[in-house]
């Protein structure tokens, strides 16, 4: 939680649930997400490929709500909630838009695709995380991944 | 996090990338390319040594990044990546697009 208040100071948490209030500003995603993984693994037993799971999809994750959720109008906020268990991590990113409907988004697995430079932020969260849901409107993506 | 470019032997830009390469920092990158490739660089080699997660919005400057050095008749090679990034290169199939070497010594050798 110290980490997590140094570079944000509106965050709230009582060790094993916090919140982080931001706003559209994608300058804050790298901040975010190392003080959110300092919280997560402050035990020090999470492994590097664990550390490195949480980070890519939280910054995917943040960055998609910022970018196409709230369309990086500033005053539009991304809510972040982690819950940390003993076995796992479950991260909640919401923005304020009107959502979007997942299962419309194609997976940039064809040869095709390999020369886009953009389209793989959803798959790569589906392939690295324990399991992925979204709520009904869309604009909340929920992420389980493992922590240690 | 950071880049820096510097020139080794044989006309090679070292293009070092500190920490991650997100979203948040992917413009810096171009222009570093960007710049380099004004003053005549044609070779390059990304180190990753101490790159700890890229976003897709980091793969997809490097892909923006490839195709532009391409145009301009150069050559891009990745090096340093640890074992977590690539395997996501590997999920993405970019490391059928890129040339991926374990260290930027390797990379080097190989201009």
């Amino acid at each position: 939680m110290a980490a997590l208040a140094r570079v944000l100071p509106h965050a709230a948490g009582d060790g094993d649930r916090f919140r982080i209030e931001l706003p559209s500003d994608l300058a804050r995603v790298g901040d975010v997400v190392d003080a959110a993984c300092a919280c997560c693994f402050g035990d020090g037993l999470a492994s590097r490929r664990t550390r490195f799971r949480l980070c890519t999809v939280l910054a995917e994750a943040v960055a998609n709500a910022m970018l196409y959720g709230n369309h990086g109008d500033p005053a539009l906020v991304v809510t972040i909630d982690i819950a940390i268990r003993d076995h796992e991590v479950i991260l909640s990113i919401s923005d304020q838009g009107d959502g979007f409907d997942h299962t419309a988004i194609p997976l940039p697995i064809g040869d095709e695709s390999v020369e886009a430079t953009r389209g793989r932020g959803l798959y790569m969260i589906h392939r690295l995380a324990e399991h992925v849901a979204f709520n009904e409107r869309g604009n909340t993506i929920w992420i389980t991944l493992p922590r240690h | 996090m950071s880049f820096a470019a510097s020139q080794v032997a044989n006309h090679v830009t070292v293009v070092t990338v500190e920490g991650q390469l997100i979203v948040a920092n992917r413009q810096d990158l171009k222009q570093v390319v960007q710049d380099a490739l004004e003053a005549g660089a044609r070779k390059f080699v990304f180190d990753f040594t101490r790159t700890a997660y890229i976003d897709s919005s980091g793969l997809g400057a490097l892909v923006s990044i490839s195709k532009r050095v391409r145009e301009a008749g150069g050559d891009l090679r990745l090096a340093g990546l640890n074992e977590d990034l690539r395997s996501l290169f590997e999920l993405t199939k970019l490391d059928t697009l890129f040339a991926i070497s374990d260290t930027p010594a390797e990379a080097l050798a190989g201009y």
